[in-house]
């Protein structure tokens, strides 16, 4: 077996109805499981981006950039497992908080920027923003506290300067 | 203006027309029936089948007999559905195709409306590419894109989901509407490190071997092959579906590679040090397990799909282009080596392996398929079925051009041989058309005896009823201890009452000594299509035979002499 790498998959495709579906089948076809997934809109309407984060071994990894090209509604699809661009995400952590632990977590939560968007009597609610790995971190760190509820938009990534991503 | 505007189903087959479109295969319904209201009075032939599946591999043999893209037009629900076989048959052999299916009205869709199917989601793995048609003007950009994927690049099936409100609306046809493809990609050309570096190899080899595929047929490429193994005196093995890319009567010429390929392929493959694959994709057919496949010989590859570049076998050199434009280009780059003593090798074992089978006792499927194919000349259309005939077929149909021979080869779909004969008859009426059926396969698909009949089209349907489904018989009797399991065909009917149900010519051969006498008949019969029923040797096996997982040098090249009890009259 070869190893297993994560890899940062940016598609830019048609935005039509259907094209998840089939970018989505490629995956699945090969048991290529996507570990997030994030669709939005690209700078003009007919198109749209895909960012995906996949794991999987080189081989696969290629044959599936490959099927990815294949359709005709996928303009173009490139890993970015080797690359330095930017990439970010953004992760709400509801975090179970009495009000004597209140300090400690902000105190934490500041040290990696993040922000409250909601406090009650027993919880608190933390954005983070950044690398994945910080948000990791993050998550690390919340954890002895008792994690409630976490949900993370996936990664978007963007090359550095003018270098359009691909 | 209102009496210029013209329903979105007649633009469409004006459009199909204007592209040189002749024929639409299909069955219609209600969700089609607008599509069907404006073939009433066009030039396009509506070709009645009685069976949706019996449509796509009509469409499907026009295809690869004239290189044409076949359309089939048929109904939502159960008619979709009924065409999934076929377009997956198409898909697993790059055959361009169009399906367009009739659908619900739009509203509808997605509501479990009257014979709704979700045919796009179910045919999403199976397509080149595929369209739900939302809005009446889209019609013309989309029918043209279809034919444009259909046929361009490594060709495929498209199919184009129509609503039967979409194809009912009426429209202004004159509206200007081209194709719009920003992401279907190029035809990639060779670029020329990859065509030194593949001539290096191939002037250096001491006893390369061609594989030819598909891909040669498809792309016209086989003048500059024959060039190319004449200049360089290398033997060439065509596989299943690559017959008549080479001649099969060249005496460079080694045959099929693979599980039922011929001994002197495989074993010029397992010798080899160099192997030349040219359109033609690894299967696992041929090469079993890959970590296994000729792991002494270097290999190049030659494909226009970049997705098929290592995906079964690694490479030393992948060219990535059009067949035809790659070899052209790779001509001039030749220097001939010594092939010399490789070429005797080879062909001592082709003098000491050959094909054969037995003439003596009684009928068998291999010399009426070789005599026919013989007698029907050189320029005839072979269609097989699949099976053991296939196998036989393969074997001895000596086929020297491409297009003239026509199999389900990576999807193996029984009940492909009939229609596909109708669909290349239909496409050129001037040639002989055969078709090789077994008694399991035709049943299939033996409605569209109808269609063939209707048309008047002089088919001559062969068939090797060894009252078995036979290749599956072959597997149990040699790899499960003879345990026969659902592969006797029992209740066959009497093909010949068949026949003449339909209103058609049969003849039937029990004796190898009739063979000829029974064939003049066949083929001076052209009134309409006709069976020839041959009643072949029950328990007859394929050989060679490469076993499920065995390297290609590990074939067992003849039947084993002992008979084991009760296991019939085996060879
Ligand atoms: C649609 C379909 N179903 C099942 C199979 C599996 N299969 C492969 S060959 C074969 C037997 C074919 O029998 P027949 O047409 O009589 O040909 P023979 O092998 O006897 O020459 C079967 C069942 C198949 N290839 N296609
Ligand atoms: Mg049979």
């Amino acid at each position: 077996m070869e190893k297993s790498i994560k890899h940062t998959i940016s598609l830019l495709v048609s935005n039509k109805p259907g094209v998840l579906t089939r970018v989505a089948l490629v995956f699945a076809r090969r048991g290529f499981n996507i570990d997030s997934l994030v669709v939005s809109k690209a700078q003009s309407p007919e198109f749209s981006r895909m960012n995906i984060e996949a794991t999987g071994d080189e081989k696969t990894l290629n044959l599936v950039l490959a099927q990815l090209n294949r359709l005709v509604d996928v303009i173009h699809a490139v890993d970015h497992a080797n690359e330095d661009v930017i990439q970010r995400e953004l992760a709400l952590f509801k975090v179970s908080c009495p009000p004597e632990k209140r300090t400690e977590v902000l105190q934490i939560a500041e040290t990696f920027r993040g922000q409250t968007v909601d406090i009650g009597d027993e919880t608190i609610t933390l954005q983070v923003t950044g690398k994945s790995s910080k948000v990791d971190a993050f998550h690390t760190m919340m954890d002895p506290f008792g994690i409630l509820e976490l949900v993370r938009t996936g990664k978007v990534l963007m090359s550095r300067g003018k270098a359009a991503t691909a | 203006m209102a009496d210029k505007m013209k329903t979105a189903a007649e633009v469409m087959l004006d459009v199909l027309y204007e592209s040189g479109v002749r024929h639409v295969f299909g069955i219609p319904g209600g969700n089609s029936i607008p599509i069907y209201d404006a073939l009433t009075n066009h030039p396009l032939e509506l070709i009645l089948t009685r069976h949706e599946q019996g449509a796509t591999h009509m469409a499907d043999g026009y295809a690869r007999s004239s290189g044409k893209p076949g359309v089939v037009c048929v109904t939502s629900g159960p008619g979709a559905t009924n065409t999934l076989t076929g377009i997956l048959t198409a898909m697993m052999d790059s055959i361009p195709i169009v399906v367009i299916t009739g659908q619900s009205v739009t509203p509808n869709i997605g509501l479990d409306a009257f014979q709704e199917a979700d045919i796009l989601g179910m045919s999403f793995s199976s397509v080149k590419h595929s369209y739900m048609v939302t809005k009446p003007q889209d019609i013309s950009r989309i029918i043209k894109e279809a034919l444009h994927i259909a046929t361009t690049g490594r060709p495929g099936p498209v199919l184009v989901d129509l609503p039967k409100d979409v194809s009912a609306a009426l429209i202004d046809p004159t509206i200007e509407n081209d194709r719009d493809l920003p992401g279907y990609k190029e035809i990639p050309v060779a670029n020329s490190e990859d065509l030194n570096k593949t001539a290096d190899l191939m002037n250096r080899a001491l006893r390369p071997v061609i594989m030819a595929g598909h891909g040669v047929v498809l792309s016209g490429a086989e003048e500059p092959l024959l060039q190319i193994a004449e200049k360089m005196n290398i033997p060439v093995s065509t596989t299943l579906l690559g017959k008549g890319g080479f001649p099969d009567t060249h005496e460079l010429s080694i045959g099929m590679p693979g599980m039922h390929g011929t001994a002197y392929a495989n074993k010029a493959l397992s010798g080899s040090d160099l192997i030349i694959a040219i359109g033609a994709r690894w299967d696992d057919r041929i090469t079993g397990i890959p970590e296994n496949f000729c792991p002494n010989a270097r290999k190049i590859h030659f494909d226009i799909d970049p997705v098929e570049m290592g995906k079964i076998i690694p490479v030393d050199c992948s060219v990535t282009g059009d067949a035809k434009a790659s070899l052209e280009a790779l001509l001039p780059l030749l220097e001939p080596g010594d092939t010399g003593r490789w070429n005797k090798q080879v062909n001592r074992w082709k003098r000491e392996f050959p094909l054969k089978y037995r003439k003596e006792g009684k009928l068998r499927a291999q010399h009426i398929i070789e005599e026919l194919a013989r007698m029907a000349g050189p320029e005839a259309i072979a269609c097989t079925d699949v099976g053991q005939h296939q196998m036989w077929a393969a074997h001895f149909v000596q086929s020297i051009k491409g297009r003239n021979w026509l199999t389900s080869g990576g999807a193996g779909t029984m009940g492909f041989g009939l229609p596909a004969a109708i669909g290349a008859q239909l496409a050129r009426p001037e040639s002989t058309v055969f078709t090789v059926v077994g008694d399991g396969s035709f049943q299939m698909t033996l409605c569209e005896l109808a269609t063939a009949a209707n048309n008047k089209l002089p088919i001559k349907i062969l068939i090797t009823n060894n009252r078995y489904l036979g290749m599956v018989r072959q597997w149990q009797h040699m790899f499960y201890e003879n345990r026969l399991t659902g592969v006797e065909l029992e209740g066959n009917p009497d093909f010949m009452k068949l026949a003449s149900a339909y209103g058609i010519k049969g003849f039937r051969v029990k004796r190898s000594s009739d063979v000829r006498k029974t064939l003049k008949a066949a083929l001076a019969w052209n009134d309409g299509p006709c069976i020839i029923e041959a009643v072949v040797e029950q328990h007859d096996n394929v050989f060679p035979m490469v076993p499920a997982g065995a390297t290609l040098d590990e074939m067992i090249i003849e039947a084993p002499r002992k008979k084991r009890s009760g296991a019939g009259d085996e060879q």
